[in-house]
């Protein structure tokens, strides 16, 4: 039977932008899912407006921003487009390669926690369970005994 | 929640998305908003998807979805993978072959995951399609968990079902066994561009052949789902078999509500059977075990003298308990 506590968490591990560097995104995938949480998995090359429609339909807690590549600044673009969709709630992460001098422009975006290479998995769950109970908690809608 | 509803009915997506994730966690919420709902439910066609896993449901539905959109049609398609039974988790895939819909607002897409339910769908699947009904979609797509075999339940949800075979796949038709033939609206045999379709084809025809008048007639369609060929075929035949007089619509719906009862009695029962501990109750376990009572006669009494009094219907009472899914 489904009981309303132990919903798992929904999170969608995507990628925007040219980046085509796929193996973070699908390890992480991988590891959450293995962590009993809902991935929504997508191949690189999203676009913003895409994501942003993703994380509507699948009613996601969390995203996950693989980026390697040099367009970080993509970031912050999705999270104003997320709250301009009213997506305020959805936490977002991001991993890959961010080079320091443009992780400050991410976190003051609204970026939750930037992982680098070699992240370990136990780091990366436990961050992710967290911030996914905080996303719901701090949900206020005519639902809100759902998102206990 | 009056505007939640104006919302929904509306089609506003994050309504809908949060509409199903009440649906998907089941109890006391989930039952309001379904019987607040299914007034306003059946004016849907339902089509579902089901066969083997690597069949090519998903890419066939995206192809599928396509044709309805060229059509005019909006469509919502909810797609249903397998949870892992040790962790809980899941990574639903289904969707990423369907990318050239990501951004087209006339097709909602959903990933469910099974949860631990088996029979190839989620528990509360039927909610869930009531729910993007009253959004307005045209047409709801539904894929199944690929198995192939034990599938069934997608009978009781959709109006059409769309069995897609691949040639390969293991022993060709073996890979559809009889239980999932004899729920097949349309059969596929997607990957006809593959060697082997024709035989499969033929094996299928030659099944169908043996079957009861009424099952000859089931259309056998190939299909290449990545370059859409056989596709328009597939719709048309779809909307052949769509229910569409009013009284044929209205059976469906008194079936689909007889069988939604139907399963919650059976849990609410179950749950007050597995709870009990009173003497009379241990009586009565005792006599099954000397042979003095038949299993099915001590359910048969215990279900005759359930004592649990029936609920008001009032607007917050609910059929089913405090946290527990309707269906
Ligand atoms: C493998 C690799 C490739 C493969 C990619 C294969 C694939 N399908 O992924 C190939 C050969 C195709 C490739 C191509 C290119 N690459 Co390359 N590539 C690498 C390399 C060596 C390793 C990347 C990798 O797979 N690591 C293993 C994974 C598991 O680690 P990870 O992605 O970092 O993920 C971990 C964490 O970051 C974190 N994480 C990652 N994502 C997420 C997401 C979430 C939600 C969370 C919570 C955590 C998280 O958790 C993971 C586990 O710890 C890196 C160098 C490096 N050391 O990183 C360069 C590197 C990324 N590549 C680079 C470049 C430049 C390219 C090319 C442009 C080269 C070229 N000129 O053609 C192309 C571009 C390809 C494209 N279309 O985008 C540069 C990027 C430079 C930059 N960012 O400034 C790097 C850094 C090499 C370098 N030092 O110059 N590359
Ligand atoms: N050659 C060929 N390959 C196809 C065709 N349709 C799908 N495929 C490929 O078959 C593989 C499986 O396709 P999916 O659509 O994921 O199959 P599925 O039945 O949805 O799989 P599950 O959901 O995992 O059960 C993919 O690699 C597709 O690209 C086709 O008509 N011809
Ligand atoms: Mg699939």
């Amino acid at each position: 039977m489904t009981n309303v506590d132990v919903r798992p968490l929904r999170v969608l591990v995507t990628k925007i932008g040219l980046d085509g560097h796929d193996r973070g995104s699908r390890i992480v995938a991988a590891y959450l899912r293995d962590a009993g949480m809902e991935v929504i998995y997508t191949p690189p090359w999203q676009t913003i407006s895409g994501v942003v429609k993703l994380a509507t339909e699948e009613d996601v807690d969390i995203i996950g921003v693989s980026s390697l590549a040099t367009d970080h600044l993509i970031v912050p673009k999705m999270m104003t487009a997320l709250r301009e969709a009213g997506l305020d709630h959805v936490r977002v992460v991001v991993g890959g390669i961010v080079p320091d001098e443009e992780k400050g422009a991410l976190l003051a975006a609204g970026v939750s926690r930037i992982f680098g290479p070699g992240a370990a998995r136990d780091e990366i769950v436990d961050f992710v369970a967290a911030l996914g109970r905080q996303s719901r908690s701090d949900r206020i809608d005519e639902f809100s005994e759902v998102n206990s | 929640m009056e505007t939640f509803h104006k919302r929904l009915r509306a089609g506003d997506p994050k309504a809908v998305a949060r509409a199903i994730t009440v649906m998907e966690a089941g109890g006391s919420a989930a039952a309001n908003l379904h019987r607040a709902l299914l007034p306003s439910t059946g004016a849907a066609l339902t089509v579902g998807f089901t066969g083997p896993p690597g069949a090519g449901k998903s890419t066939l539905i995206d192809a599928f979805v396509a044709e309805l959109r060229k059509s005019g049609r909006t469509v919502a398609v909810a797609a249903v993978d397998p949870s892992s039974p040790l962790s809980g988790g899941a990574v639903l895939g289904d969707r990423i072959r369907m990318g050239r819909h990501t951004e087209d607002p006339g097709v909602f897409i959903r990933s469910i995951a099974s949860r631990g339910h088996l029979g190839g769908l989620n528990e509360s699947i039927q909610p869930i399609i009531d729910v993007l009904d009253v959004a307005g979609r045209d047409v709801i797509v539904i894929e199944t968990v690929g198995a192939g075999q034990s599938e069934v339940e997608i009978v009781e949800v959709a109006d059409v079902r769309v069995v897609v075979n691949a040639p390969g796949l293991g022993d060709d038709v073996q890979a559809i066994k009889a239980g999932i033939l004899e729920i097949a609206s349309i059969l596929v045999v997607n990957k006809a561009d593959l060697p082997l379709a024709a035989r499969t084809v033929r094996q299928l025809r030659s099944m169908l052949a043996l079957r009861r008048e009424n099952d000859r007639n089931v259309p056998v369609i190939e299909t290449v789902a990545n370059s859409a060929k056989g596709v328009a075929d597939l719709l048309e035949a779809v909307l052949n078999l769509a229910p569409r007089a009013p009284w044929e619509r209205q059976a469906r719906r008194r079936a689909r509500v007889h069988r939604l009862v139907a399963e919650a009695a059976a849990a609410q029962m179950r749950r007050r059977i597995m709870g009990r501990s009173d003497e009379a109750f241990f009586v009565t376990l005792a006599r099954v075990e000397a042979g003095e009572l038949s299993v099915e006669a001590a359910a048969h009494a215990l279900a005759a003298h359930d004592q649990e009094p029936a609920p008001e219907s009032s607007q917050q009472t609910t059929v089913s308990k405090q946290n527990e899914p309707v269906t």
